[in-house]
């Protein structure tokens, strides 16, 4: 289709990054002062890979991926550090640019699909209108073209289902909409964010092969945020688990089942239930609010490896560990952690 | 010895109300023929995806919701034919856990008094006795005692769904429902609370009904498992012959589609591309 999405650095060459977020640092302005949410975060996503970023609730990774689509309130929110969308920085960009960017060159599907349609209009119109937006497209070459995108994301009898409406679909068929509305105009980049997270685990399944074969047809990456632990291996190739506003732990999928290099994701891994087993590992305490991280190791006081001092003052970096894994630990050289596979 | 809880035929449908013409529509039939029952000190896992009817037998089971036939007995009593006043007594003995701890506990009851409430309907102890009850319920589920006096909105979802279960258990119940107790929950608060379920099992003898969609979680917790679809069950057996080797096509569908923490193809990561790279000063740093 239109080439005029490919920029000459892109093209020219293949390991540039289609996002590159480097030291990222987000503030929210609450009623006690600024508050900060996400702290140095630094994350890479080449062209047509799937990278996950794996945290719970309250660990700031809907909020990066929403600076990264340039979606935070700007009056409220504070963003600062490098935005790299193929090579254009989009920190300290005009809303009008971010808004050209968003659905042509990124584009996001977020958790509740029934609650991200309109229900007011037909599904295809809202395809649709993606494609005269960005594309400049007429009335019936973007029918067409949604007609098309319906088929591809496997909603059958497209030509027919475009008039159709929100209610009429499923959860699951309504999240395959929002696909088909995110890539219409292929981007370089798709955010899901807890895409399938409300999906039953067969829907799951299909959607999370759907997005694969979608990947391949197009060559998006895919940036995936989940705090499901269990979907993190499927079609995936680099993880970066985020606890407490920052990235503690970045590695290739494999390596991370195999041979955790931070205790945090040592922890996740002991929780997954396993029949094996009889008896959960769990990680004490809460995720500590924003407003009440520690010094030093923020996972520390829930960390059964913590010493007093070296893990309790200072920034503590994240750190090269073996290849290219990365840990936010200070003690990673000292201590052996287990893994779930062989 | 006979099992604590038999369900025999259950059956529910809702109407589904009259069409602009005024004709009745036909009646949404969504749970159909469902048997089981649960032995004393076991956990009976319900499997099933959105809308297979699983919440509805698990309130039907408790009569929050009539069933339009069939029958329940708990502990040899049909409670279809009690009269509200001994199906009250009878829920001392079972009792039910919710979803969603945010929505399940009164915003203007203090923890203190969300856990008295149980003991003040279901027993006749003195308030010193009641008290000291509380105190040690809480203890159990390891809250602090100075929150006794606190309000659900300053908890975390972990600790309200321990508070829940505090309640549960304040009347001393046989029998526990648990409607997706820690679908709410982080994982890593998610084994607490399942750490406490289990032990309170061994403790007290509890039988549970444990009804989730997460098909992982029931194969590790339960003795047995029922897997519903649309209404029905349609296999039931040990977590070993469900999971290992599943009879009815839906099971296998449901089981082949549980996420698995082994990586599903060959990495596309480019070869030499360099990782996001250690923390350091951002080249540019500018502010919006």
């Amino acid at each position: 289709m239109t080439d005029v999405l490919v920029e000459p650095e892109v093209a020219s060459d293949p390991l540039a990054p289609v996002l590159k977020i480097e030291c990222l640092n987000v503030d929210f302005h609450t009623i006690d002062g600024w508050v900060r949410v996400v702290d140095d975060v630094s994350l890479v996503v080449p062209a047509g890979t799937t990278v996950r970023l794996v945290g719970e609730s309250g660990s700031g990774k809907t909020v990066t991926s929403l600076a990264a689509i340039g979606l935070l309130p700007p009056d409220t929110t504070r963003v600062t550090g490098s935005i790299r969308l193929a090579g254009e920085e989009l920190v300290g960009a005009s809303s009008a640019r971010l808004s050209r960017r968003r659905g042509r060159d990124v584009a996001m599907v977020f958790q509740e699909p029934r609650r991200s349609l309109d229900p007011v209009f037909t599904v295809g119109y809202q395809i649709a209108e993606v494609l005269r937006r960005h594309e400049g497209l007429d009335r019936r070459a973007a029918r067409s073209r949604a007609v098309e995108m319906l088929d591809r994301v496997g909603i059958a009898d497209a030509e027919r289902r475009f008039g159709a409406y929100p209610h009429e679909f499923s959860g699951g068929m309504c999240q395959r909409v929002m696909l088909a509305i995110a890539l219409a105009c292929r981007p370089r980049l798709l955010i899901a964010d807890e895409a399938t997270t409300a999906l039953d685990v067969t829907v799951q399944k299909e959607m999370l092969a759907l997005m694969n074969d979608l990947q391949d047809e197009l060559g998006v990456a895919i940036l995936f945020i989940t705090h499901d632990l269990s979907v993190v291996a499927e079609t995936c190739d680099w993880v970066n688990v985020m606890y407490a506003g920052q990235v503690v732990e970045s590695t290739a999928v494999d390596r991370l089942f195999h041979e955790p290099r931070h205790p945090y994701t040592e922890g996740l891994l002991a929780a997954i239930p396993d029949p094996q087993r009889r008896r959960l590992q769990a990680i004490p305490g809460v995720v500590p609010a924003p407003t009440s991280w520690p010094t030093g190791c923020r996972f520390s006081p829930r960390c059964d490896y913590a010493r007093e001092g070296v893990c309790t003052s200072g920034a503590i970096p994240l750190e090269p560990a073996g290849g290219a894994q990365l840990t936010r630990c200070a003690r990673h050289a000292e201590i052996e952690l287990k893994g779930v596979l062989a | 010895m006979s099992p604590l809880l038999v369900a025999n035929g259950l059956h529910k449908s809702y109407p589904q109300g009259r069409s602009l013409w005024g004709r009745a529509r036909p009646a949404q039939s969504v749970v159909r023929d469902v048997s089981f029952h649960v032995d004393r000190g076991e956990t009976l896992g319900i499997v099933g995806e959105t809308g297979a009817g699983k919440s509805t037998v698990g309130r039907m089971v408790l009569r929050l919701v009539e069933a339009d036939s069939g029958h329940v007995s708990f502990d040899g009593t049909d409670l279809s034919t009690l009269s509200p006043a001994s199906l009250r007594r009878m829920r001392q003995r079972m009792t039910m856990i919710f979803q969603d701890p945010f929505n399940s506990l009164d915003p203007r009851m203090t923890l203190r008094a969300a856990v008295r409430e149980p003991l003040t309907l279901h027993t006749s102890l003195g308030g010193a006795e009641k008290e000291a009850r509380v105190r040690e319920l809480l203890e159990r589920v390891g809250m602090r005692q100075d929150h006794l006096d606190r309000y659900p909105r300053e908890f975390s979802g972990g600790q309200l769904q321990r508070i829940a279960i505090a309640r549960a258990l304040a009347a001393d119940p046989d029998f526990i429902v648990c409607d997706e107790p820690v679908a709410a929950l982080d994982l890593s608060i998610q084994a607490q609370v399942l750490n406490l379920l289990l032990d309170l099992q061994q403790e007290r003898g509890l039988s549970y009904l444990f009804i989730s969609h997460d098909l992982s979680l029931v194969r590790f917790l339960a003795h047995r498992v029922a897997v519903m679809s649309q209404g029905v069950i349609v296999e039931q057996g040990t977590p070993e012959e469900v999971f290992t080797d599943p009879k009815h096509p839906y099971t296998r569908a449901l089981v082949s589609a549980i996420p698995t923490p082994r990586p599903t193809r060959v990495s596309r990561w480019p070869a030499g591309f360099p990782a996001p790279g250690p923390s350091r000063p951002a080249t540019e740093r500018r502010s919006r």
